[in-house]
């Protein structure tokens, strides 16, 4: 069948069996292969993507069920002019990244977190980010990371 | 100040930028022209005979190309261990041969029977699906002690599940006994290093792309060495020479050891990608990783100690039971033994020491290196039994840890266990530890527990590690199959910028970054003029790749020794060019002068000298700046560091939270702090996960019971506090150009015994007599040792 939405402001079809689910759609049909897949049930939180702006974990989600949808995905977060959006950038500057591979999800549930919580608690944060798995950074700097995405001071948190 | 630049600077990572924005290149983003699917059948069962697998229905299904079995293989090799264990009777260790496809026997659940090759990856798995495999199911060997007393042969051919029995060093067991004789105090201590399942974010994932115009092979493939895998692969496994194998590790989403290793599903994709003419992807589930990837750990220990009346330690004697799993993966021999024998003196003086290792083959999935590999064994047991001790003798755990430490100025010193540490100061770690985790406030905090109703413990433990690895000389002695140097290329470009190509592999250590921080630091010019490329056998030199924090202290080498070639050369140039003589010639922030005069010349002049040489030293010298460096270190580096845990204990639940967790390491010299700190919070999380969290758990007929993340469980974001990290204890590396140590595995392999001795300290002071639980100290664990 044909699925139509709006992808990073763009609208965009495509084919899809009914099964596709919309991590697969992305990355296989549309080529944006920064949202990862980690794993088969739904736990790891690598795939997340925004949904009509709720952060959504994409390989729980039938392409077909997001026709007519808006969809943004890690592609779709950097500021207009290319550079790195508030969240994305933060995670640089706070080393909130090793390998990359969990980063994009890890972008997407911060950055959705911060919409409805401007400014969180560090437990606020742990807590959101409770389905997202990341292997390489223990966290801190992840926390650390959003903390500061929302403007809060984190010059106390340990330095490295 | 903090640097802005060079060694010792915190630069940002330039890795960065592709991962935040979605364009970081992971194997599974890879799709080529034609590419066809791969899916494999999988044993459901532990142990079975092969009775009869039938592929007609599958090979009918839509899109289906091929059904790939054993029989397809007929004269291909196993895929090989890579290091060979000498028992303590001097014969070789038993080595089963691994097939690529089951060969008339499964011995584990996840063992590949048969692998259909279709036009998509539906097609694949549903084709896999209507592949009839009849298997006689066999009774499973799990458990090891079992499995060496009689237990079912996991390998008929080899009449025993008993791989080796290695005693380390032999010669000195008979004094360490007669140590045990005459001590006034002997502490034992039976434990169980949990199995764990290194889960890497990025699932596994190969590419094998035959190709009939050059009859040659391109394999992309998730791994921390793609040399290594050419070489096994190639030479071992499918008899293709080297020069016609390409193997492409680009992005890689996390390794901890389990991507080190060459698995049948590269060669599988790799030879069948000649078969049917056309790409073979496969792309692991996660439920396929769990079954799949190395496991670690997995060890059954009993530890003794003895001491005299002060509390000097007199020796040590273990026997372990390592679990191999079903076959000998890469490294697996070498990890319970050479990674973990030789770490067994820690950071302490004891006289006598003798290590006994029996490695058993049992139904299920191959154990072999997983973050610290055989030293976070070493270390658990061993600051376990010396918790336990101090205990018993009613002396402080930091003060009876003080009182054995190697002292400063005993460097180096020489263990028992046949490593010799070269520098070291853990007085001063220990100093740094009591500072930063506040151990003056401790019992305040407990009080403050007490008042909740919780009880608080303090644990605190040191930890050394042979890192660096590793001597090729010395490892060769020792049974490995390869050596363990690492390479570099520096290419100079005529306008002056410069591409390190690096045999080491970064997956998360941030090489694009560190490493030209080091080569700017050495010639003066900024890091944004130097380019690392890794991970493609194409254009890099033969290199051993990253593991055993290895990547700065022997890659890093490597890269300073080709640069250092590069000076000298580039010297020459400037001394031609300056009509000065070469022995004048200094260079300082990306000039050279001519010492005493106000000569001198840029280097990017000297660069475009190289290659457009019109007024050049022709006859004396070659045009060009290129350079390749091996480096083979002269002994392991030993970071070591202090590290403590408070949790407090819900006595009504058993439940245990980790409230904080301060680690104060040496690591030699230091190139990029941020990332070294960002090492050690990893490597914590990963040690608490083993310590709180994480079990592979395998039933009685060897089904895996812990394959998923709805099983398995995995440290999140709300189970770990911020921590605290120090690394401003320093001791170089005496041996290697940068003075550095190697920080990856330091968490994971320090964290484990904090935790434990932090929770057997709350329960002691909280009037339960336990002196031991085992790992994952879980609320169940806790609960029912505090309820006896």
């Amino acid at each position: 069948m044909k699925v139509s939405m709006t992808v990073n402001g763009k609208a965009v079809s495509g084919e899809a069996e009914g099964r596709t689910l919309l991590s697969s759609f992305l990355r296989d049909g549309l080529g944006l292969t920064g949202t990862h897949v980690g794993c088969d049930t739904s736990q790891c939180g690598a795939c997340v993507v925004h949904i009509d702006g709720k952060a959504v974990k994409s390989c729980t989600v039938f392409a077909a069920d997001a026709e007519g949808a808006k969809v943004t995905t890690i592609e779709g977060m950097a500021n207009p002019d290319g550079t790195l959006g508030k969240v994305q950038q933060a995670f640089q500057d706070h080393h909130g990244l090793q390998c990359g591979f969990c980063t994009p999800g890890m972008v997407m549930s911060a950055a959705a977190l911060l919409a409805e919580t401007p400014k969180p608690t560090e437990a606020d944060v742990r807590h959101y980010l409770e389905g997202n798995i990341c292997r390489c950074t223990g966290y801190h700097n992840i926390v650390k990371a959003v903390l500061a995405a929302s403007g809060q001071d984190v010059s106390k948190i340990a330095a490295e | 100040m903090p640097k802005d630049h060079g060694i010792g600077a915190s630069s940002k990572r330039r890795e960065d930028v592709r991962f935040l924005t979605g364009k970081g290149r992971y194997t599974d983003d890879i799709n080529l022209r034609g590419q066809t699917h791969a899916v494999f059948v999988r044993s459901q069962v532990a142990h079975g005979k092969i009775r009869k697998i039938d592929t007609s229905d599958a090979e009918a299904m839509p899109g289906v190309i091929k059904v790939f079995t054993a029989a397809d293989f007929d004269g291909k090799g196993g895929v090989p261990c890579g290091w060979q264990i000498h028992d303590r009777a001097g014969n070789p260790m038993l080595e089963p041969k691994h097939p690529i496809l089951a060969e008339g026997k499964v011995r584990y659940v996840g063992d590949a029977v048969a692998c259909v090759v279709a036009e998509t990856l539906a097609e694949a798995r549903d084709a896999a699906e209507a592949v009839v495999v009849d298997i006689e199911e066999l009774p499973a060997v799990v458990d090891m002690k079992a499995a060496v007393k009689g237990g079912a042969l996991v390998h008929d051919d080899l009449g025993s599940n008993l791989c080796y029995d290695w005693g380390f060093i032999e010669d000195n067991k008979a004094a360490t006994d007669e140590a045990f004789k005459t001590a006034h105090h002997v502490t034992t201590l039976e434990l169980v290093n949990n199995r764990l399942i290194p889960n890497a974010m990025e699932p596994r994932v190969a590419i094998g792309d035959y190709s009939q115009a050059g009859d040659d092979y391109t394999l992309y493939t998730t791994s921390q060495n793609p040399h290594v895998i050419r070489l096994l692969m190639g030479a071992f496994v499918l008899s293709i020479p080297e020069h016609k194998l390409r193997v492409v590790a680009p992005d890689v989403g996390g390794g901890f050891g389990s991507k080190i290793f060459h698995y049948i599903e590269e060669a599988f994709v790799t030879h069948a990608s000649k078969v049917v003419n056309r790409p073979v992807k496969w792309t692991c589930s996660r439920s396929e990783s769990f079954m799949t990837d190395a496991h670690g750990r997995d060890h059954v220990t009993k530890i003794e100690l003895a001491l005299d009346k002060d509390g000097h330690f007199q020796a040590i004697r273990t026997e372990t039971y390592a679990n191999m799993g079903a076959y000998l993966s890469t490294f697996a021999p070498s990890v319970p033994t050479y990674l973990h024998g030789t770490l067994m003196a820690g950071n302490y003086k004891t006289p006598h020491i003798y290590v006994n290792v029996k490695a058993v083959f049992t139904n299920t999935v191959p154990v072999d290196a997983y973050r610290g590999a055989g030293r976070p064994e070493a270390t658990y047991q061993l600051e376990r039994v010396i918790d336990k001790a101090a205990r018993e003798m009613g002396i402080d755990p930091i003060e009876i840890r003080r009182r054995n430490f190697v002292g400063k100025d005993e460097f180096p010193y020489q263990t028992p266990v046949a490593v010799q540490y070269d520098t070291g100061n853990y007085q001063a770690t220990m100093d740094k530890l009591v500072e930063i985790a506040d151990i003056a406030g401790f019992e305040r905090r407990r009080a403050e527990s007490a008042k909740k109703g919780l009880l608080r413990g303090l644990g605190v433990n040191c930890y050394i590690e042979a890192c660096g690895i590793a001597p090729s000389n010395l490892v060769g002695q020792l049974g490995a199959r390869a050596g363990l140097y690492e390479s570099a290329t520096v290419r100079v470009n005529a306008t002056g910028g410069l591409v390190v190509m690096t045999g080491s592999h970064s997956h998360g250590q941030g090489h694009e970054t560190a490493f030209p921080q080091v080569i700017s630091e050495m010639i003066g010019i900024p890091e944004n003029m130097i380019e690392v490329v890794h991970g493609d056998t194409a254009n890099t030199p033969m290199g051993m790749g990253t593991y055993g924090s290895r990547s700065l202290a022997v890659g890093g080498s490597a890269m300073v020794k080709a640069t250092n070639k590069i000076i000298a050369k580039a010297k020459k140039i400037a001394a031609h060019l300056m009509e000065a003589s070469e022995g004048d010639i200094e260079l300082k922030d990306g000039k050279f002068s001519v010492a005493g005069t106000d000569k001198s010349v840029d280097w990017g002049a000297v660069c475009l000298a190289a290659y457009v040489p019109h007024n050049y030293p022709l006859e004396s010298l070659e045009p060009g700046l290129e350079e390749t460096a091996f480096y083979d270190p002269s002994n392991f580096t030993y970071p070591a560091g202090a590290y403590a845990c408070e949790v407090e204990v819900d006595p009504e639940t058993g439940k245990v939270t980790v409230c904080s967790f301060a680690a104060a390491d040496d690591f030699g010299n230091i190139v990029n702090p941020m990332i070294v700190s960002g090492q050690v919070h990893g490597g914590l999380a990963q040690g608490i996960g083993q310590a709180m969290l994480e079990a592979a758990a395998y039933d009685g007929n060897g089904q895996l019971l812990s394959g998923s993340y709805m099983d398995y469980a995995m440290p999140r974001a709300d189970d770990v506090p911020f921590y605290k990290v120090d690394h401003s204890c320093q001791t170089p590396c005496t041996h290697n150009p940068l003075g550095v140590k190697g920080c990856g595995e330091a968490g994971a392999i320090g964290s484990p015994p904090a935790v434990v001795n932090a929770v057997i300290d709350a329960l002691q002071h909280g009037g339960h007599n336990v002196t031991h639980i085992d790992m994952p100290v879980s609320p169940s664990r806790v609960w029912s040792a505090i309820n006896g």
